[in-house]
């Protein structure tokens, strides 16, 4: 077992975080480059008069929160079922709705309401999830059309939850969530981004859930025949993924400070698969690396950002984003790699001929 | 000798949809009467959704081939945008400028198309990155030419839009003893023109059946002899045409640009596949129960928009449980299949020894 795992962690090890590395590389040097203060973080002080840390890149690793949270789930189902889950913008937005039924009573939020809403927000999104999942991993559906159903109709649900349009949520809980904590100068999204990925660290650590769904995705049949169940690792990637979207909604809702059925973490799927994607993982299943994921996330926010502060304006966004995308998964291909490998060895090839004859002579 | 089974799973799974189709259908005549039992409400389903068929038959032929694209409905704003740019701009103000626009359009979609085929097929890079790229990219382009809604003026093409071919014996008489003819308008005629093509190429000509045999089989067809790439990119130059030439029909159904043309419309174009009985995992399909598909998710919206629960919320439950229903019960359908013919495999040995 244990060499097993040795390999496998030997065969997806840096090679894979190749590309996201250069990627993040290349753009922190084109950030420095075009500005040498992009990068520079100061104390600043807040509405709420707390002082709290400001600068770019503070604010990218805060805003990437959600999406990272996303990618960590989004990459096990990705390993596991060897598709992708469309559905996590419109269940999100159904975990919020959640979340605010509950947390936001007649005497505002309280602490205790707060605790009981995120309890009742995780529940009911591992509900909702487990339908995608039971759909994949019993009736063997493809994850992209499972989770279509839930993609087309989850915003009516959580609208049909809340029953009103956008309730405004003004309360300092909400502010510590959303924000930063009085007297932490670091934003609380990013808290939990490490918070949630020490769990799953620790999870991959002292269980075997990793190999399980490596050899899930890798091969079901053959997966089968080695004792894993390979429903119940399927249903459990999406139980992970129904956690991480839960968290994200919460962040979402007490960023804004509102409950918006048709904006919360609206096209993060895209992105969110994006991220495992620019992160080297497979898309048809198999190995995977979370960090890979996580610095997708990061990439795709660097990227944003850096597009902003260059006064491109936010509609227009996209259309640059797609290009760099582009460019990313190109340098990523298989082909690609496989002519800069063969280039390379013919470069040492040629090295070593060359010092050869040197030795002959 | 090999017995042939009576149905194969394309032809069972789209006639479980045209089945629905005309319950759902027969149903909304018998229950809501009134506009359903015109032949009228058959023509404004086909003129609504003309651009969708054509996409859905675009995602069809991916579909089959073993592929997927996301970027049919930002090539569709962006086709949509572009042409009525050009149309207000252009100093042909005559049929000519029509023309320019047609072929404007069907070399945008050719364009992506051909730049996401050569990305997936000679690249290997995964579809669904490089066709939610070419989404991105073409929804980017289309706020760039242009963030406020632009309303043709171009005379002879609003002419065309007005064109529409009238059917008198279809039509149905008016309280004031009128006859008011069906009126059909040109795009949903190119649409089924769309349909039946594509039906004939998938299946009488070579192009069509190796997309079925690449999506069944890659290894097999590439030991075929089939050149795999090539078709894989002939695969994604087709939709990409398509879903240019979808975007031309959408300006001549409503003819202004908008940045939020055609929302979300890859989804709708997906999900008619899957209902016509397209499965994602290739090899499986047919542009007839893609048709079907659309129409199915058209009829549910408008039954659901003309009975007492008109909201646009409970459109989006009524389409999702819809999905939700096809999706099982083409699940079910195609397990017990399995199982029959696994039980069949089974005891056929035993059965010769005894």
């Amino acid at each position: 077992m244990s060499t097993v795992r040795k390999a496998t962690k030997k065969s997806s090890g840096l090679g894979q975080l190749m590309i996201p590395l250069v990627a993040l590389g290349i753009l922190v040097l084109f950030n420095l480059i075009r500005d040498p203060s992009f990068f520079s973080i100061e104390m600043a002080t807040n509405n709420s008069g707390n002082q709290v840390l400001s600068g770019n890149l503070i604010s990218i690793i805060d805003s990437a929160s959600g999406l990272a949270i996303i990618a960590m789930g989004m990459t096990l189902v990705t390993a596991a079922c060897g598709g992708q889950d469309i559905s996590v913008g419109a269940v999100g937005a159904i975990a919020g709705a959640f979340f605010v039924k509950i947390a936001n009573t007649d005497n505002g939020i309280t602490g205790g309401s707060a605790i009981l809403g995120f309890i009742v927000c995780v529940l009911g999104t591992i509900a909702f999830m487990m339908f995608n999942g039971t759909l994949v991993a019993v009736f063997k559906i493809q994850p992209m059309i499972a989770t279509l159903i839930l993609f087309s109709c989850g915003r009516s649900i959580a609208y049909w939850i809340n029953g009103s349009a956008t309730p405004q949520l003004t309360s300092p809980i909400i502010d510590a969530l959303g924000k930063t904590i009085p007297g932490i100068p670091i934003p609380t999204p990013i808290f939990a981004v490490i918070l949630m990925a020490i769990l799953l660290a620790l999870v991959f650590k002292f269980t075997n859930l990793r190999l399980y769904t490596q050899s899930v995705g890798i091969n079901q049949g053959a997966a089968r025949l080695n004792g894993i169940n390979p429903t119940a690792i399927k249903l459990l990637s999406f139980v992970i993924l129904g956690v991480c979207v839960a968290v994200a909604a919460v962040i979402g809702v007490s960023r804004l400070h509102q409950l918006n059925h048709k904006t919360l973490l609206v096209d993060i799927e895209m992105d969110a698969i994006l991220a495992v994607a620019i992160g080297g993982n497979n898309l048809g299943g198999g190995k995977f690396r979370l960090l890979g994921s996580v610095l997708g996330a990061y990439i795709i926010q660097m990227l944003t950002t850096t597009l902003y502060s260059m006064s491109v304006a936010p509609v227009n966004v996209k259309a640059y984003k797609a290009i760099v995308i582009i460019i990313i998964v190109v340098a990523g291909s298989p082909v690609i790699k496989n002519k800069i490998s063969m280039l390379i060895t013919r470069i040492k090839a040629g090295k070593l001929q060359a010092s050869a004859a040197k030795g002959v002579e | 000798m090999k017995r042939r089974e009576p149905l194969n799973n394309t032809q069972l799974l789209m006639t479980i949809a045209i089945g629905i189709f005309f319950v759902m259908y027969i149903a909304a005549m018998i229950f809501m009467g009134g506009g359903f039992l015109k032949v009228q409400q058959v023509f404004d389903l086909l003129n609504d959704n003309a651009y969708l068929i054509i996409i859905g038959c675009a995602l069809t032929i991916v579909m089959i081939g073993g592929g997927i694209n996301i970027s049919v409905g930002g090539v569709i704003s962006l086709t949509v945008m572009a042409c009525a740019l050009y149309l207000n701009g252009t100093g042909l103000q005559n049929a000519g400028g029509i023309v320019v626009t047609f072929l404007l359009a069907l070399g945008i979609g050719l364009a992506f198309g051909a730049g996401m085929g050569f990305l997936i097929s000679y690249l290997d890079i995964q579809p669904f990155i490089v066709t939610l790229a070419g989404m991105f990219l073409s929804r980017g382009l289309t706020t760039i030419l242009s963030v406020n809604p632009v309303k043709v003026t171009h005379e002879p093409f609003l002419a065309l839009v007005k064109t529409k071919i009238q059917i008198p014996f279809l039509g149905y008489v008016a309280q004031n003893g009128n006859l008011i003819p069906a009126k059909l308008e040109i795009g949903a005629v190119v649409a089924l023109l769309i349909v039946i093509i594509s039906f004939v190429m998938l299946r009488y000509v070579k192009l069509g059946r190796n997309i079925y045999a690449l999506g069944g089989n890659q290894q097999s067809a590439l030991m075929l002899g089939i050149n795999v790439r090539r078709t894989r990119f002939l695969s994604y130059v087709i939709s990409g045409l398509l879903s240019g030439l979808a975007g031309f029909i959408f300006l001549m159904h409503k003819p202004a640009g908008n940045a939020s043309v055609a929302m979300r419309s890859e989804m709708d174009a997906i999900a008619a596949s899957i209902i016509g009985g397209t499965l994602l995992t290739g090899g499986v399909g047919n542009v007839i129960g893609t048709f079907f598909g659309v129409m199915i998710l058209a009829t549910i919206q408008k039954i659901i928009g003309l009975s007492p629960l008109n909201e646009s919320w409970w459109q989006d439950m009524a389409s999702g449980a819809l999905l939700g229903v096809f999706i099982l019960l083409q699940s079910v359908v195609l397990s017990s299949r399995e199982k029959r013919r696994a039980q069949k495999a089974a005891t056929a040995p035993v059965l010769q020894k005894g």
